[in-house]
């Protein structure tokens, strides 16, 4: 494979240095990869990259992008802005190669660190800042873009998207053979979602009704600060045959195979041959939240093997070499980076908050007698601030 | 008119709702071919089909989560918990999940889900089979919180917790399962009194008796008691605890100026504090004698052989009255 990291340790079930899984490293655990961290192309047996030259460049875009909207709301926490931010850094190949794998009528449960695959289903990053400023919990319509919001509670919605995708068969949307039909569902959560009950519930429910649902775990290896060595002893991926669903690892940190992964497990799921779980091994390059430091659980040496490894740059060598990224197209790009940084510094603090009164809107579907007094009793305390 | 009990309304009433919407579903364990372990469904799965009436896996949690899954995509499932005691594992999915998509959404994405439970003791079971979880769901935003008395109203309740676009927790006092009653099915949905609104049971006018479940009929069996020796007893079945219907409670002990709130959920951080604070406020300057509270001790749900020293009966409702009206 010569995937540095993903080689197996002579200490079964224990640690390598950049946190991965030893032990025998079986077909189940083979870690697909198209694209190495040289950005040279890579032949795997079972997958083909789908993808031209304009798709390449598309996503490399996408990845540029959303590298920026991260940078710029780390930022805008840091400048009191922002109440907290989880940031992607090092995930884009993940979210992106995903994403961008999804057709319109698929839908998403996502994290709290899915900036890019919200970017992928049109979302607006000044929307995304809205839940992180503290002025909406839901800040986009999840039905337009097709992507529920943020889920804070780890697991939870994996779920909710079993569920989902439990609809979608009952209502037929499912093995019809129409592309614009047949829906999948995606639940995308992280290494330390593995533990929660939830998720192996979301597996049983999954694989028992057949459910179209690709499980997506993007394995950066740090829950908080805990390594996924207090998650499992085995691989990851390799879960999934206990509960009877394929599992596959893929390079995370390369779009192409992230993408060509993705697009054949959503394929499987929308023609009715039922749920995968894709295991994405990548690094979280930064912090958990904006509120953690990492530095007192990792000692630098990992953020300097992965820093070798970055998702953006082995596609921008890729494109180089073919000629397809020039330097024309890479200061368009900049320059489409910088607008997008400015369009968040201002729109930021032009967020509205939302009035006092609206914290007693929609708790119910019509109105509550309790509600109704208590509204009035903020009512009269905010006029009287008035006169005051 | 037919004669029902208790349950064979709630399988009549899940019947006529699933007639009257054909995305109302079914899910649970054991519900299927089995019809419930309380035969709450019986026969349902064979008229309707496993895709309406979906034996699910043993995980409560994962029962409600893909119920909520489902309500997105547009169905309106109904979730049979089997036992009060068996609720705890879903806890997170009902008050953070279910609870909350409205709010979180700004009223763009609802979830109508109903999650039907037995509740409450007096079966003589073992550990975790007679618990009364009320007060959780009742204090959590979000939610209502329903319980039906008697056959009749636990026809047209279970109906209406399915027709609404709220969730709702729906509890069955267990013990009152097999009572039997005349129930007027012909009478359309909408022309039923709404299940928010509570019930005077028994009217009467020396103190006021307010109940909901398994209790009522205990509070009803005092109230007969009580009569025998000249004390003219009030009895009100709340019928839903979330939210509660304060302006018939509080039009009740005006006229009364006595209070005994009863319940077999623990007393601490229950219904019967929430009642008698709310008594206090609204009938201060016509309250008699302080509001009184029985109900079941501050102890885990005891063993099944003790239990009846645990759970509220018609003496314990009478000693609570007499206190009130010798104040």
């Amino acid at each position: 494979m010569g995937y540095p990291g993903l080689t197996s340790s002579k200490f079964n079930g224990h640690v390598s240095r950049s946190g991965v899984v030893g032990g025998t490293m079986d077909q189940a655990d083979r870690v697909v990869q198209l694209l190495d961290s040289n950005g040279s192309l890579v032949d795997d047996p079972q997958y083909q990259s789908t993808l031209n030259d304009a798709s390449l460049l598309s996503l490399y875009k996408d990845m540029v992008l959303i590298r920026q909207l991260d940078i710029q709301a780390t930022a805008l926490q840091r400048q009191g802005e922002l109440g907290l931010w989880a940031p992607l850094l090092g995930q884009e190949a993940a979210q992106i190669g995903s994403g961008r794998a999804l057709k319109s009528q698929d839908y998403v449960f996502s994290t709290y660190r899915e900036h890019g695959v919200a970017w992928c289903r049109g979302v607006d990053p000044l929307d995304m800042l809205r839940f992180w400023r503290g002025t909406m919990h839901q800040p986009w319509d999840a039905n337009l873009h097709r992507i529920y919001g943020y889920q804070v509670i780890i697991g939870a919605h994996a779920l909710h998207a079993t569920g989902y995708a439990m609809g979608a068969r009952l209502a037929g949307r499912v093995g019809t053979g129409a592309a614009d039909k047949d829906q999948a569902t995606v639940a995308y959560f992280g290494d330390g979602a593995m533990s929660e009950g939830d998720v192996n519930e979301a597996f049983v429910f999954a694989t028992t009704y057949q459910a179209p649902v690709v499980f997506f775990c993007q394995n950066n290896q740090w829950a908080i600060s805990e390594p996924t060595k207090r998650q499992s002893s085995i691989p990851l991926a390799r879960r999934a045959q206990g509960f009877g669903l394929p599992g596959i690892r893929v390079d995370g940190n390369d779009v192409i195979a992230c993408h060509a992964v993705t697009t054949e497990a959503l394929d499987r799921a929308r023609a009715g041959n039922g749920p995968t779980l894709i295991e994405a091994f990548t690094y979280r390059m930064g912090a958990h939240t904006t509120s953690d430091d990492p530095t007192k659980y990792r000692d630098g040496t990992d953020d300097e093997f992965w820093s070798h490894r970055d998702p953006i740059d082995r596609l921008k060598i890729l494109l180089r070499n073919k000629g397809v990224l020039t330097d024309k197209i890479e200061s368009e790009l900049a320059a489409e980076a910088g607008a997008l940084a400015e369009r968040m510094r201002v729109g930021a603090r032009e967020l509205p908050d939302p009035s006092p009164l609206s914290m007693f809107d929609h708790v119910y579907a019509g109105p509550d007698a309790r509600l109704d007094e208590q509204r009035r009793d903020v009512e009269a305390i905010l006029a009287q601030g008035q006169v005051g | 008119m037919s004669q029902l009990t208790l349950i064979g309304a709630i399988n009549q009433g899940l019947r006529r709702a699933m007639e009257s919407d054909s995305k109302v579903l079914l899910m649970g364990e054991d519900i299927g071919k089995l019809g419930g372990v309380f035969r709450a469904t019986e026969g349902l799965q064979k008229d309707f089909g496993e895709d309406r009436v979906i034996d699910t896996p043993l995980a409560e949690s994962g029962i409600v989560g893909t119920a909520i899954g489902l309500a997105l995509y547009g169905y309106r499932p109904v979730v049979e918990i089997q036992f009060d005691g068996f609720v705890y594992p879903a806890f997170d999915q009902i008050v953070v999940q279910l609870a909350r998509m409205r709010y979180r959404s700004a009223g763009a994405l609802y979830l109508p889900i109903t999650i039907r439970m037995p509740y409450g003791g007096g079966i003589g079971s073992v550990e975790h089979h007679s618990e009364s979880p009320e007060a959780y769901f009742a204090s959590t935003p979000g939610l209502r919180v329903i319980t039906c008395a008697d056959p009749a109203d636990a026809y047209w309740m279970i109906q209406q917790a399915i027709a609404s676009d709220d969730p709702v927790i729906f509890l069955e006092p267990k013990r009152r399962y097999y009572q039997k009653a005349e129930i007027d099915t012909r009478a359309e949905l909408a022309d039923v009194p709404t299940m928010y609104k509570a019930r005077v049971a028994l009217e009467g006018s020396d103190c006021t008796v307010i109940s909901y479940g398994p209790t009522v009929a205990t509070s009803l069996q005092a109230a007969r008691m009580a009569a025998e020796d000249g004390v003219s007893l009030e009895v009100i079945d709340l019928r839903s605890l979330s939210p509660l219907d304060l302006p018939t409670i509080i039009e009740s002990v005006k006229k009364t100026g006595r209070a005994v709130v009863v319940h077999e959920a623990s007393s601490s951080g229950g219904v019967g504090g929430e009642i008698g604070l709310c008594l206090m406020q609204s009938c201060f300057y016509y309250l008699h004698a302080p509001v009184l509270r029985v109900t079941g001790y501050d102890t885990p749900y005891p063993p099944s052989r003790i239990e009846d020293d645990y759970l509220p009966d018609a003496d314990r409702i009478l000693d609570a009255v007499e206190k009130t009206m010798k104040y």
